[in-house]
């Protein structure tokens, strides 16, 4: 391969790319927040042994308003990271964060501040995001004191009334009083959501929001959100390992493997139709009551691969070693978020063949073609 | 002829006592457990499975109380004497745990002790139980972590040094590292992501079939279990309200109850569903309403149920012979008239 094709490559993905987001963002409200090109390193050891991990490489979400994007990987994926520096709680390596248009500047504790009031939380484990030692009225409380200009007339008590309502925990005056302890897991988390709200964001991100709570009571938790989303005008990041929920409860999904984003798309194509073969590999690996006599019951087993390394030293895609379709060139060289068809991308050299429908109902600008 | 079960639960009731009166964590459970079989038991948090499992055990410290029933237990080691765990004393219960059941305990982060090298903590169950020479207990060792398929080098890890999924398939070692007749696993991949989730059930069914113990597994996700369990029973607010054949819950559940956890999880083959979930939290087990516990979440309630006696009985026209459900009002595939709670149509 010479410079020149090198130098056209990168024009053409970029304009694809371009073109992907573009088409995505024409169906849903006003642009919330933007991330282009987020990259977080950390650096592991000292000295001689020092290497580079990068946790986030070269990512890039559009939250609209009454959207929700869903964010999907496994453990230390990095999907946590991402929603760590859209928060401002980490600074990214290099790339930017715009909200409403205007760059994100987070230095010093009043900006911070500022920033939280657009851009709001809900933790993974509704046990220990709230203080034992408070009622449910002080986590509520504080957050409007903090974020809200109250008018005249309006007491923070009757916001706060308000809040728990909203997130229907009636009778409120009841609830409120109570402490984290003396409520259920479920009722828990919809404290969490409250004291969100509490602040009026725009953006909302999730972190696993569900994971820790009984099936029974995810639906519940997930359509509160949806709900409050449309009431709310919100825009909200929904950071998941389970991907048949992202089907139901997103508009777009991103896939993360290893701190990149593999795939991306509308939620219920990118489910039914996977390209990218981590994808396709999470997809299968979700219970599947309708496969009688399926992996499961026959006690076969794929052999344990190992895990990919999100070092920077690692050549090649780094889903790699564990990819059935791998080639010598995944090994060196990474593979770029290509368009795979108007509003999808996934980056992935052999899309030929995990995803041969997609690629033949393009016509012509095959993956390959980009690359010659 | 039916197969003799090698574990037998019957009328277990189990109490949590408290100045408050008796919390009734376990009402009256019968369950039986077939040698090479997996039973699923399904619930919600504090619906009492873990309770259940571990009472059964005898692994319950006060305040919980078995107030009655009993457990029965048939190993092939014991020759078909059947033994009544509840009567046993605390030596005969030793040799009892582990070596004929042996548990998987929940999340396998917190069970290995983190100061101790992942070989030592398997010599101590191998050399607690089996009579070997040093030498023998180190070869079984090793040859455990080839069973769950970790590397040899492996052994003079520290469970921090490993990945949640290792640290799983360690438990699991553990739990068979004495050649166990029932194993209890108790929600053994709730913490892990799907594709590793996938991989550990995939290697407790083989190893399941290899070894031919049994399972009891305990979970909140019935997805999972309808791909995995041979039967299940599900749990509610201390009592079993039914019990079948995987497939029977799967395209005839009978209890309102099962209906909803099966409309509670977005599924990803098929056809988008309407997805209802389960309104309302469980109940206080301290108060529990009178005639069936499910009546205030229950899109069919009528007065009828808070009068009925909370038994398990036969349900009408079911393909599965042993499909009991503790509704007897409810007939499989039937709509709510609220619509809440009910399971819209699952493709055949």
């Amino acid at each position: 391969m010479n410079r020149i094709s090198k130098g056209a490559r990168a024009h053409e993905e970029a304009r694809t790319l371009h073109a992907v987001v573009e088409s995505t963002a024409a169906r849903r409200g006003p642009l919330a927040m933007r991330a282009g090109g987020l990259c977080k390193d950390f650096a592991i050891g000292r000295g001689r042994g020092r290497t580079v991990l990068s946790a986030v490489r070269d990512v890039s979400i559009d939250l609209h308003r009454r959207a929700v994007v869903a964010l999907v990987g496994e453990s230390g994926s990095g999907k946590s990271t991402v929603a760590k520096l859209l928060a401002g709680q980490e600074q990214p390596t290099r790339g930017s964060i715009e909200l409403e248009g205007a760059p994100v500047e987070v230095s010093g504790r009043r900006a911070f501040r500022a920033y939280k009031s657009h851009v709001q939380m809900v933790f993974q484990d509704p046990f220990s995001s709230l203080n034992p030692v408070h009622t449910v009225r002080y986590h509520l409380e504080r957050p409007v004191r903090l974020h809200r200009a109250l008018g005249e007339g309006v007491s923070a008590e009757d916001v706060v009334v308000g809040l728990a309502e909203q997130v229907r925990l009636t009778p409120a005056q009841q609830f409120l009083a109570k402490y984290p302890h003396e409520l259920s897991g479920g009722q828990r988390q919809r404290v969490a959501i409250a004291r969100a709200l509490a602040a009026e964001p725009s953006v909302l991100l999730a972190d696993e929001p569900v994971s820790m709570l009984d099936v029974s009571i995810r639906l519940e938790v997930l359509g509160l959100i949806s709900e409050l989303r449309d009431r709310y005008d919100l825009a909200v990041l929904y950071i998941t390992h389970d991907i048949a929920s992202a089907r139901y409860f997103a508009d777009e999904a991103l896939v993360m493997y290893a701190g990149e984003i593999v795939e991306r798309g509308p939620a219920e194509a990118v489910t039914q139709q996977p390209a990218h073969p981590y994808t396709q590999l999470l997809v299968s690996s979700a219970p599947d009551p309708d496969a009688l006599g399926s992996v499961l019951r026959s006690g076969t087993r794929e052999a344990t691969r190992a895990s990919g390394s999100a070092l920077s030293t690692t050549r090649g895609c780094r889903f790699g070693p564990r990819c059935p379709f791998v080639q010598d060139r995944c090994r060196v060289e990474a593979p770029p978020l290509v368009a795979v068809a108007s509003d999808r991308a996934a980056a992935c050299w052999r899309l030929d063949t995990t995803a041969p429908d997609l690629v033949s109902a393009r016509g012509g600008g095959g993956v390959e073609d980009m690359t010659e | 002829m039916p197969v003799e079960p090698v574990l037998e639960i019957s009328e277990l009731s189990i109490a949590y006592r408290g100045a408050a009166g008796d919390v009734r964590a376990v009402e009256r459970v019968s369950l039986s457990l077939r040698p090479g079989e997996v039973v699923g038991l399904a619930g919600e948090s504090g619906s009492g499975k873990s309770t259940l499992a571990y009472g059964a055990c005898r692994l319950l410290r006060p305040p919980a109380v078995i107030t009655g029933g009993s457990v029965t237990y048939r190993g092939r080691r014991l020759a078909g004497r059947a033994v009544d765990v509840l009567e046993r004393t605390p030596p005969e219960l030793r040799e009892l745990r582990w070596r004929e059941i042996a548990i998987v305990f929940q999340s396998a982060m917190n069970a290995l002790n983190p100061v101790l090298r992942v070989r030592d903590q398997l010599l101590d169950v191998v050399e607690a139980h089996l009579s070997l020479t040093k030498l023998d207990a180190r070869e079984r060792v090793a040859s455990l972590l080839d069973l769950v398929a970790i590397p040899r080098d492996r052994l003079r890890s520290y469970p921090h040094e490993l990945s949640g999924g290792m640290r799983q398939r360690v438990m699991i070692a553990m739990a068979l590292a004495v050649d166990p007749e029932v194993v209890i696993m108790d929600e053994p991949t709730t913490a892990l992501d799907v594709v590793v989730q996938r991989e550990i059930l995939g290697q407790i069914v083989e190893l399941k079939q290899r070894l031919g113990f049994a399972v009891l597994f305990i979970t909140h996700d019935l997805s999972l279990l309808l791909e995995l369990a041979d039967r299940i029973a599900v749990m509610y607010a201390g009592q079993l309200v039914e019990v079948a054949s995987a497939h029977a819950v799967h395209h005839g559940p009978a209890h309102p109850y099962t209906q909803g956890l099966l409309n509670s999880f977005p599924s990803l083959r098929g056809a988008r569903r309407e997805l209802a979930g389960i309104p309302g939290s469980p109940p206080d087990l301290r108060s529990l309403p009178a005639g069936c516990p499910f009546v205030p979440r229950c899109g069919f309630a009528t007065d009828e149920c808070t009068k009925i006696d909370m038994v398990l009985r036969a349900v009408p026209g079911a393909r599965d012979p042993g499909h009991v459900s503790a509704c007897p009002f409810v007939a499989p595939g039937a709509q709510a008239p609220d619509g809440k709670g009910t399971v819209s149509e699952v493709a055949s």
